[in-house]
């Protein structure tokens, strides 16, 4: 069954118009976008600047609503935000004046988790994305990486089925994401989630999702949705060279470099 | 042979490596550092009247201040003044704190308050406090409610207009994220905007306690029967000059304490910083 479903949803925005002064005009920024996610499939979008990626992923969120179409979760359309779908966004999103620990239990007090659970379920998911002796750290001490290991805990806690990741490795270091990306492999693995990956990297999208969904900007529509055939992407250490790994990346990248993407400022 | 406790140090930071031999002469050192300056400044003060540089009797040497900063002391008539000047300021500055703060958050967080009220708050802020004294004693006599009162208008200004525009800055995505996690709009304020703008208020706060101290010597100046502001003057007018330097002294550590207080607070509401 499907977990998640666009239905045709369309966004539009009033925008400032640039020709006429005091006047606004009607902006659209994605159009008809349709597409499923399935349950605890890992999908990524990818696409260029202006391609609507930050407006579908506040649609997700609930925190705006869609002019036209409806997304569905579970069958049910997205009215609100809601602790079914956790966040992780680029630039971390932590309270600076709550440490590590404070910030993972954050959200499972917005849950309405009981004090007593709280602290045991934050341990465990520090655990989990490698940080158990960095709990009582405030954002401030830790490392770019270290950060966004927090966030992604933090969103994990209070257990959603989906996880929406707006380019949450954008800002680290090619070090530091590529650990990143095998780590969250490997948590996608171990929890099932659902995940929906936005990202302008082409290598990225294509190693981490099962799924690409190629966008198109002006306005923002999915122009293919291409199948990614890798199994054992973290057993092999060496998969970027894998042929399977390069017709991938090659029909991405020639999608996303098409006519009509001349002068889209990819 | 002293000890010196070492800082616990930051994981993230590798400690220097130490370039004096002993820590007590680093210690020393340190100190020497710190002080110099004012055991200079003190003994200038000390020598010029000794050596009659100035003249002796409007800037007297400071051990005679000292003197007679002490004798005040001990018959209690600093005291006096010195209660009934932190008492006003306190006073004042407490009931600002309380009626700008909570004004404050409000109105910040409400754009339309905000963009309907900042250019009279501005307006209010930059008319410095002391114009309107004339006003404040016309209104409210030469007591103790118009010394307060002064100073409840000095302090608030800068608190009120500190947490307004803290509370607009809160960082947007902070916002998001909590929105995202589906929580009460009480519990967005009270959970994020609140501890977010805290730095920003203790900027306010800050300015708010020097302003008080200002304003408050200066109202005592004018109308008062006790306090520094008043005592300064009154010996400056009796030609007691030992004794009016001894009350400037008492005003600079009073300063001096209320800023100590007031960092120390700011630094464990802020300590998640830095």
């Amino acid at each position: 069954m499907d977990k998640i479903k666009f239905e045709r949803v369309t966004k539009k925005f009033l925008v400032r118009d640039e020709y006429k002064k005091g006047a606004q005009r009607e902006f659209t920024a994605i159009k008809d976008i349709e597409f499923s996610v399935k349950e605890g499939e890992f999908i990524t979008l990818v696409g260029p600047s202006g391609c609507g990626k930050s407006t579908l992923l506040d649609l997700l969120t609930g925190l705006t609503q869609p002019t036209k179409g409806r997304i569905l979760i579970d069958g049910r359309e997205i009215t609100g935000p809601g602790l079914d779908r956790g966040i992780v966004f680029q630039q971390y999103a932590l309270f600076p004046w709550k440490t590590a620990r404070g910030n993972i239990e954050f959200g499972l007090e917005a849950k309405g988790i009981p004090k007593s659970e709280r602290k045991e379920k934050a341990e465990y998911y520090l655990d989990l994305v490698g940080l158990k002796n960095f709990a009582d750290r405030y954002p401030h001490e830790l490392s770019g990486g270290m950060k966004q290991r927090v966030a992604i805990a933090r969103s994990l806690a209070f257990n959603p089925d989906v996880l929406l990741m707006d380019e949450p490795f954008a800002a680290l270091d090619a070090q530091t994401r590529e650990t990143l990306q095998t780590e969250l492999l490997r948590i996608w693995k171990k929890t099932g989630k659902t995940i929906i990956f936005i990202t302008h990297g082409i290598d990225e999208a294509v190693y981490l999702g099962e799924r690409v969904v190629v966008l198109s900007a002006n306005p923002g529509t999915v122009k293919k949705i291409v199948d990614i055939p890798l199994k054992d992407r973290l057993e092999d250490a060496d998969i970027k060279s894998n042929p399977a790994f390069i017709n991938a990346r090659r029909e991405v990248w020639n999608l996303l470099h098409e006519p009509e993407f001349q002068g889209a400022h990819i | 042979m002293v000890t010196i406790n070492k800082p616990a140090t930051k994981l993230n930071e590798p400690s220097k490596p130490q370039k004096s031999s002993s820590p007590s002469l680093t210690a020393f050192v340190k100190a020497f550092k710190n002080s110099i300056v004012l055991i200079v400044f003190i003994l200038l003060w000390e020598l010029a009247p000794q050596l009659g540089f100035v003249e002796k009797t409007f800037l007297p040497p400071f051990s005679e201040v000292v003197q007679a900063w002490w004798e005040l002391l001990v018959t209690g008539e600093l005291w006096r003044h010195f209660e009934a000047s932190i008492l006003r300021s306190l006073f004042g500055f407490l009931l600002a704190l309380a009626l700008a703060i909570p004004l404050g958050l409000i109105i910040g967080w409400y754009p339309l308050a905000r963009d309907l009220l900042t250019p009279i708050l501005e307006l209010f802020r930059n008319t410095a406090a002391l114009a309107l004294l004339p006003v404040f004693i016309l209104i409210l006599g030469i007591g103790e409610v118009s010394k307060i009162s002064i100073v409840l208008f000095a302090c608030t200004w800068p608190v009120l207009l500190n947490t307004i525009s803290a509370v607009k800055n809160v960082d947007p995505l902070l916002i998001k994220s909590a929105r995202s996690m589906n929580i009460s709009s009480f519990k967005l304020f009270y959970k994020v905007i609140l501890p977010a703008s805290v730095p920003t208020i203790f900027t306010g706060i800050r300015m708010a306690g020097t302003g008080a101290i200002l304003v408050l010597i200066a109202a005592e100046m004018i109308g008062a029967k006790a306090g520094l502001g008043y005592f300064i003057t009154y010996s400056q007018y009796n030609f007691l000059i030992p004794e009016m330097y001894a009350g400037i002294i008492t005003i600079s550590l009073l300063g001096l304490l209320i800023n100590y207080g007031l960092s120390s607070a700011e630094r464990y509401f802020s300590r998640w910083k830095q």
